[in-house]
């Protein structure tokens, strides 16, 4: 048994029966960490203490031979946006480079109520903006199915940890695409639950209309599990919505025979490379196939997503990034000699140049004399985005759709250039702004052996629907 | 203070050998400074190179009539809640009653001095706050 192929399913059952022990299975998880991430650089932070010591709880619950919960003894990395009592916490940045912090993520302590096994922190662009993890302030992560290749971002290192087996499973974040883009660069799943399934609370936040926890792992059914652990209101998000949490897992087991799935001219269009177009043109026939009833349906204002996205996100960034002022937490710049000073060195020094960029792009749709003609502008092509969505699914169950336009690039081959980094985002970020769940699965491969990802969007809080066409997909594509 | 606010405000249109450019160097000093940024010389030439390119593209929202579209902030209030209820009767489910320490109770002092880069023990730590 190769311990680091396990499923979560698979990982629990095996710690359950005694076939092995939680302690063993994350001594094997770290040193694979040990002899493959050098190469890849998907974690941050080890947190082997808090971990061997869970560990340890899960293996004496299964020598009384109590049943142990879902996750039990289950390995996981988590992505660095979200804070981990006691384990350093950076979010990729300098400016929280020794932060420490003095509570955790409520999806972190979900997951290890559930009896997950926490091995540490994974490397991300820094605050979450990015699309390849090269906005890093540590390093950036190299994709484990090709080492020149991004796998991705945000969530590259979650990503990446679960693509090269040194992970189960990984939390991620998504604001423009950060869980279902790197899933699909790396081969694996990604989802994006609706906004308000899962509580932000302890995520730093980013654009906080935008923010979402999700799960990357190497099955849908995993997908499944982990979403069933950390879904549901929480009275510390007052945005954490009180709808109740289906039994993602049983409704798997529901055939997609029958589903309707749009497909939308808008998301098949120019500039979508021709062999993942090919690999989902391709998925969409097998899901006809499988008995899902293909419609033809059209997102009108697709075109003018990302312009929206860039607008909203950043706006919200450079007020949430404003608290980063080396006063309470976070580096402080050694030379200033005044506040007004301070403030501004610890925050040049601080944050690295794409979050700058952001910085600079929310604060002047923001300011003065542009609010109507950038903000208002945008908030007002959101409400007609999220009409897209709404007019859509009155005919559809659900859209399929590529995840991204290309296969993963290489390392370097956008960081220069902002707008073709922006543009990367340009099939994902829409479902952020109308806050519909998203998932993307493995539905095939290029010629050079590179994943592409199909993406399945599903109406607000109808998770299970997606679930099951990415478990149709990824059965077909077995 | 909108007339303040006004006088403040950068010029919207600007030329810079002959090109139309949304932002230029003077901008983007104005703008660093509303953000708490100071960068470097460098780094606002590259600025103003990027936010061009990237407001350029934005401009494309402007092919759009929105003037009788209402503005979207967040998603919350259109799904997840029971629509025939009005304003912040929606959100009652997320009120909670006023008790004394929260939900949780406050972090402990020293925990909450521990991140700081600079404190005495009590308080925090700043460079002098008054300028003469």
């Amino acid at each position: 048994m190769n311990l680091n192929l396990l499923t979560i399913e698979a990982a629990r059952s095996a710690v359950q029966e005694r076939r092995t022990s939680a302690v063993a299975l994350a001594e094997s998880f770290y040193a694979k960490i040990e002899s493959d991430d050098p190469n890849i650089g998907a974690f941050l932070t080890l947190s082997k203490e808090r971990a061997m010591s869970k560990a340890a709880e899960m293996d004496a619950l299964a020598a009384k031979g109590d049943k142990l919960p879902p996750l039990g003894g289950v390995p996981v990395g988590i992505k660095d946006v979200m804070v981990t009592k006691g384990i350093r916490t950076t979010a990729g940045s300098k400016i929280l480079g020794n932060y420490v912090p003095p509570y955790d993520c409520t999806a972190v302590s979900r997951l290890e109520a559930a009896g997950a096994v926490v091995l540490g922190k994974l490397n991300c662009d820094e605050f979450a903006m990015g699309s390849s993890n090269e906005n890093s302030a540590w390093k950036p992560v190299h994709n484990p199915r090709d080492l020149t290749r991004v796998p991705g971002g945000s969530s590259g290192g979650s990503a990446a940890a679960v693509a090269a087996d040194m992970a189960v499973a990984a939390l991620g974040s998504d604001t423009g695409g950060s869980i279902r883009q790197p899933a699909s660069f790396c081969g694996v799943v990604g989802l994006m639950p609706t906004y308000g399934r899962v509580s932000r609370y302890g995520l730093i936040a980013f654009a906080s209309s935008l923010d979402h926890i999700g799960s990357l792992t190497k099955t849908v059914k995993d997908a499944a599990i982990v979403l069933r652990t950390i879904a549901g209101r929480d009275p510390m998000d007052s945005t954490s919505a009180d709808v109740p949490v289906p039994d993602y897992v049983a409704e798997l087991e529901k055939p997609a025979r029958g589903l309707k799935i749009g497909v939308a001219k808008e998301y098949l269009g120019e500039g979508l490379d021709a062999e993942v177009r090919q690999a989902i043109e391709s998925s969409i026939q097998k899901l006809a196939t499988a008995g899902c009833e293909i419609v033809d349906i059209s997102l009108p204002h697709t075109k003018y997503a990302i312009p929206t996205y860039y607008i909203v996100a950043t706006a919200e960034a450079s007020s949430n990034l404003a608290r980063f002022d080396g006063v309470r937490y976070g580096y402080r710049a050694e030379d200033a000699r005044t506040l007004s000073g301070m403030y501004r060195r610890s925050r040049d020094q601080g944050f690295g140049a794409e979050v700058k960029r952001r910085i600079m792009l929310g604060t002047y749709a923001l300011s003065a004399g542009y609010y109507d003609a950038y903000y208002l502008k945008a908030q007002k092509v959101r409400t007609l985005l999220t009409r897209d969505f709404e007019a859509a699914f009155t005919k559809v169950d659900a859209i399929v759709a590529p995840t991204s336009p290309t296969p993963a690039f290489k390392l370097g081959e956008k960081v220069d250039d902002p707008l073709a980094m922006y543009l990367a985002d340009i099939y994902t970020v829409t479902a952020d702004l109308a806050g519909i769940p998203g998932i993307s699965v493995p539905c095939g491969e290029t010629k050079d052996k590179l994943p592409v990802g199909l993406q399945i969007l599903g109406r607000h809080f109808d998770e299970s629907t997606i679930l099951r066409i990415a478990r149709a997909t990824e059965q077909a594509a077995a | 203070m909108e007339a303040l606010q006004l006088s403040c405000a950068p010029n919207p249109s600007n030329s810079i050998n002959g090109e139309e450019m949304k932002v230029t160097e003077k901008d983007v000093a104005y703008v660093a400074d509303l953000g708490n940024l100071e960068l470097t010389e460098d780094e606002r030439t590259r600025m103003v190179r990027d936010l061009n390119s990237i407001l350029g593209h934005i401009d494309t929202l402007n092919e759009l009539d929105t003037a009788d579209v209402q503005p979207m902030a967040q998603v919350s209030d259109r799904y997840g809640v029971d629509q025939s209820k009005h304003g912040s009767e929606r959100f009652a489910y997320a009120n909670r009653e006023d008790i004394h320490e929260g939900l949780r109770k406050s972090l402990p002092h020293e925990m909450a001095l521990a991140n700081a880069p600079d404190s005495d023990g009590t308080f925090f730590k700043v460079p002098k706050v008054i300028e003469r």
